[in-house]
């Protein structure tokens, strides 16, 4: 069994080097983009492609999850079903609650609400 | 007891159990996230992360810990070759580098501190303190790990057959490290 | 392909010396005991703390009996509590019950002994990271105990630690810190009962031919391996809270007995109880799965025929398991949420209902058309079946929010969980440890004393838990140290009488049992190998199985629950034989 992989090992370490070569473009790239100092919510949306991309490359080839069986994309799925849910709900109710938020530093602003 | 044939997913016990572990991993990293995300947004103001933390400190981290990655899974290559020379070589590298990522991430640290900004300081602080406190811990987590395999590879472990397999799943747990600064670095520093 | 390599990890591991057999066992079977005694320890100490808070309940302000004089003048002066002290024992029994009693029964006790012999193991998955999961819950156990001692007594937030309250009440940080230990055993536990369920079955033992024990404890881990982690980072942000004086939790402008909070502010409380719930919510299926588990197995032993629906119940479970994920805000129905999120939270609430009554009407048609035997386990399992049904039925108010606004925080909430929690769980888990006892120790309880207490029991613990559905609709609130305070309870005050009086007599019902279980561990009639005539792997090995478990590995040939197979010569066939006549 390991033979079988140490054969395939070697296919692979040009992989690595290829996901290697983006990981590093990619992150200059981010940072390069910071630089541009966007406002924040398309700040966040290009950040957050390009950190799932990289994400991504880690996950596919340095974890061998293009490789891997399908119980472990399963579990993996599941998690990240259940990661959204968990980030969904408190952000949602966040946003519904909004307009009863009084902020510590607008008390004026606490005065015009009442 | 022989070993007679079971009933099984053919994925080796301690791959699953990593795998396993690390979806929880991926909970407790989504929570600091979540919780990130809800108060930064409820709060009234919130400073931008380039102005108040060191982007090229930490974009030097984000090199060193990506480099990491490469070398660990170039350590598993090496025992799967059978090449000891090789995997003490890229394990070597492997601690070297996470140790830089510590070394640069108490400068940070330390520069916070001597500027009077603790945790306490802000909810902003707070957050960032927490986030990379924990991240940080795993770090030292994965080092002890990796230190142990190297030395273990050094001695009885090279013959261990279950060896190639906790190499692999060390990688795992790296990368995976790796994969949630690879997202705390943009959105703490970078947005 | 399979790794033969890994399966021979637990070979290498023989001990030969005390400490290793005994102390730091890597024996799942070892394991499981040091789990059940000690869970029964701290199932034991929770109960005495509610039967104080019961005299101050019945009797408020009086002095408490026998023990009053002994308690310290911190917490009881002239023998009657204080409020403080009221608190401390009202969130430490909660916690204490649930963490350290129930969970560590269900699935550290009954998990680890039983699952790796129902599906044919030798052991777990990682016999070492089983002793590790063990030191750590003990530490964890112990440090929530030690908390009454420290400065400041222990926690008093209630086991669901709402901040601010939570952050600048004193005996948190104590809790926040042994909770982190108790979810690290946690964790351990539930990679290896997944690892193990999926990767050490038996030869033949398919998914479909696992009993419904292992299937529960398998949805069960899941539940723990997922659900846990984000309580153990809302722990921390609160241990930042109390300890670096961030402000994860606390708001701006928080004014505490006439003085401003130091903390900047910036927090939400509201986070926590998201973050708390996302674990509280799964963790009560945890606490009723393995029970389930362990009824199905009694009742299709005792019923002398197969399960009905076994497809349909592990289904249910999954579906169970699944949806436990996504109902949690039905705790927070008063919190303020828009009415569109309690309203997602009111379908899926109303969603999981339906897997438990399939569940449950499978268990219940079980019954039909089998010779039914009338043992002590038999009869907890019976129990459970109404027992579970109230539970269930009564959470239905709690489960919308327009009937919820009014019974949220009364004693119809303590009186729906502790139906399914204590007439549910706890009477299965005695129904299991009767049943299971003879494999854990060669020898038999007294089945008369075993009747003796199940009657007892079932009748102080309805005593105790029917009033508080009249109670709490009548209003009364919960976790309140003097109920006569609010003048409405003056007409439901006798109620807690009867309640008191019935726990005090369920403790002493207990007596008898735990006389029977200790003694019939040395003393009691020795049996052989599978005195209740089960089908399952784990009765096909000896009582109590050696180490390795089975002599050769076994080989499945059939579903679990083959009784009363027409033409077959008895009313039973094991899993690993192979011939039916």
């Amino acid at each position: 069994m390991s033979d079988h992989k140490a054969h395939s090992e070697a296919a692979h370490v040009k992989i690595y080097m290829m996901v290697f070569g983006a990981l590093m473009v990619l992150t200059i790239v981010t940072v390069l983009v910071s630089y541009l100092h966007l406002p924040p919510a398309l700040g966040i949306l290009i950040g957050l492609a390009i950190a799932t991309t990289k994400a991504s490359l880690v996950a596919t080839f340095f974890m061998h999850l293009k490789w891997e069986r399908r119980l472990i994309y399963g579990l993996l799925g599941l998690t990240v079903f259940f990661m959204i849910v968990l980030f969904a709900v408190p952000i949602v109710d966040n946003h519904g609650l909004k307009p009863n938020i009084i902020h510590y530093d607008q008390p004026a602003a606490e005065e015009a609400h009442h | 007891m022989e070993h007679a044939p079971v009933e099984s997913t053919g994925i080796p016990n301690g791959k699953l159990g990593t795998w396993l572990f690390l979806a929880s991993e991926v909970m407790l990293f989504a929570t600091l996230f979540t919780s990130y995300i809800v108060l930064r947004v409820a709060a009234p103001s919130w400073p931008r992360g380039w102005d108040v933390l060191n982007v090229p400190l930490a974009t030097l981290n984000t090199f060193i810990l990506i480099t990491s990655s490469v070398t660990i899974v170039m350590a598993h290559a090496k025992v799967l070759e059978k090449d000891k020379a090789g995997f003490r070589r890229y394990m070597f590298f492997t601690l070297l580098l996470s140790f830089g990522f510590l070394i640069v991430k108490s400068f940070e640290y330390a520069s916070k501190f001597q500027h009077h900004h603790y945790p306490a300081t802000s909810i902003f602080y707070a957050i960032y303190f927490t986030t990379t406190g924990l991240h940080g811990i795993h770090v030292i987590g994965g080092i002890l790990f990796n230190a142990g395999l190297m030395i273990w590879g050094a001695g009885d472990g090279w013959e261990d057959p279950l060896f190639a397999g906790r190499v692999e799943y060390a990688g795992l747990y790296w990368h995976f490290v790796d994969i949630v600064w690879i997202f705390l670095f943009p959105a703490l520093y970078l947005l | 392909m399979k790794d033969h390599s890994e399966h021979g990890e637990h070979n290498g591991a023989h001990q030969d010396d005390f400490v290793g057999k005994y102390i730091f066992s890597v024996d799942h079977k070892v394991i499981g005991l040091q789990y059940l005694f000690t869970s029964m320890f701290f199932l034991l100490f929770g109960f005495t703390l509610v039967l104080l808070m019961r005299w101050q309940l019945a009797y408020p302000g009086t002095r408490i009996p026998l023990i009053g004089s002994l308690l310290p003048l911190s917490l009881a002066p002239g023998g009657v509590m204080l409020p403080s002290f009221y608190n401390s024992l009202g969130a430490m029994h909660g916690t204490i019950m649930v963490f350290l009693g129930i969970v560590p029964l269900g699935v550290g006790a009954f998990g680890n002994y039983v699952l790796p012999l129902q599906i044919g193991a030798p052991d777990m998955a990682f016999p070492r990271m089983n002793m590790m999961s063990y030191w750590s819950y003990l530490p964890g156990g112990c440090l929530m105990l030690l908390s009454f001692f420290l400065p400041g007594g222990a926690a008093q937030s209630g086991w669901t630690s709402y901040p601010p309250l939570s952050v600048i009440n004193p005996g948190q940080t104590t809790w926040l810190i042994a909770m982190v230990f108790l979810i690290t055993s946690s964790l351990l536990g539930s990679i290896n009962f997944i690892v193990t369920t999926l990767n050490m079955r038996a030869q033949g033992m398919t998914l479909w031919r696992m009993p419904v024990f292992v299937w529960a404890q398998f949805v069960t881990a899941i539940l723990l391996l997922l659900a846990f982690p984000p309580l153990e980072a809302a722990s921390i942000l609160q241990l930042m809270d109390r300890v670096a004086g961030t402000s994860f939790y606390i708001p701006a402008n928080l004014v505490v007995g006439g003085k401003l909070l130091d903390h900047t502010g910036g927090g939400q409380p509201l986070l926590w109880q998201h973050l708390f719930w996302f674990l509280a919510h799964p963790e009560v299926y945890v606490l009723i799965l393995p029970a389930m588990g362990i009824v199905a197995e009694i009742i299709a032993n005792n019923t002398r025929k197969p399960l009905f629906g076994y497809k349909e119940i592990v289904g249910a479970m999954i579906f169970l398991g699944g949806m436990s994920f996504v109902v949690w805000a039905h705790h927070m129905f008063l919190s303020g949420m828009t009415p569109a999120l309690s309203n997602f939270f009111l379908v899926t609430t109303m969603i999981i209902s339906v897997p438990s009554v399939a569940l449950l009407t499978c268990l219940v048609f079980s019954l039909h058309g089998g010779s039914i035997r009338f043992t002590v386990p038999m009869l907890f399992a019976l129990a459970f079946l109404p027992m579970f049904g109230i539970g269930g039925l009564t959470g239905l108010p709690l489960g919308m929010p327009v009937t919820d606004i009014y019974l949220h925080d009364t004693y119809y909430v303590i009186g729906h969980f502790h139906y399914v929690v204590v007439t549910g769980t706890i009477i299965a888990l005695m129904g299991g440890t009767y049943f299971w006892f003879p494999k854990w120790f060669g020898r038999r309880m007294s089945e008369g004393w075993g009747k003796f207490h199940f009657w007892t029991t079932l009748l102080c613990m309805n005593g105790v838990f029917m009033p508080m559905f009249i109670m709490g609709m009548a209003g009364a609130s919960r976790r309140l140290y003097d109920p006569t305070a609010q003048l409405h309870n003056l007409t439901t005050q006798p109620m807690n009488v009867v309640s008191t009086i019935s726990a005090i007599l369920l403790m002493t019902a207990q007596i008898p049992f735990l006389v029977n279980f200790f003694y019939s561990i040395f003393h009691g009639e020795k049996c052989d190998s599978n005195p209740w005539h089960v089908t399952t792997l784990d009765w096909a090995c000896p009582s109590p199985p050696p180490h390795g478990n089975f002599a050769k590995p076994p080989r499945v040939y059939r579903g679990p629950y083959e009784y009363s197979l027409p033409g077959a010569k008895a009313d039973w066939i094991p899993q690993d034989v192979k011939e039916a006549a």
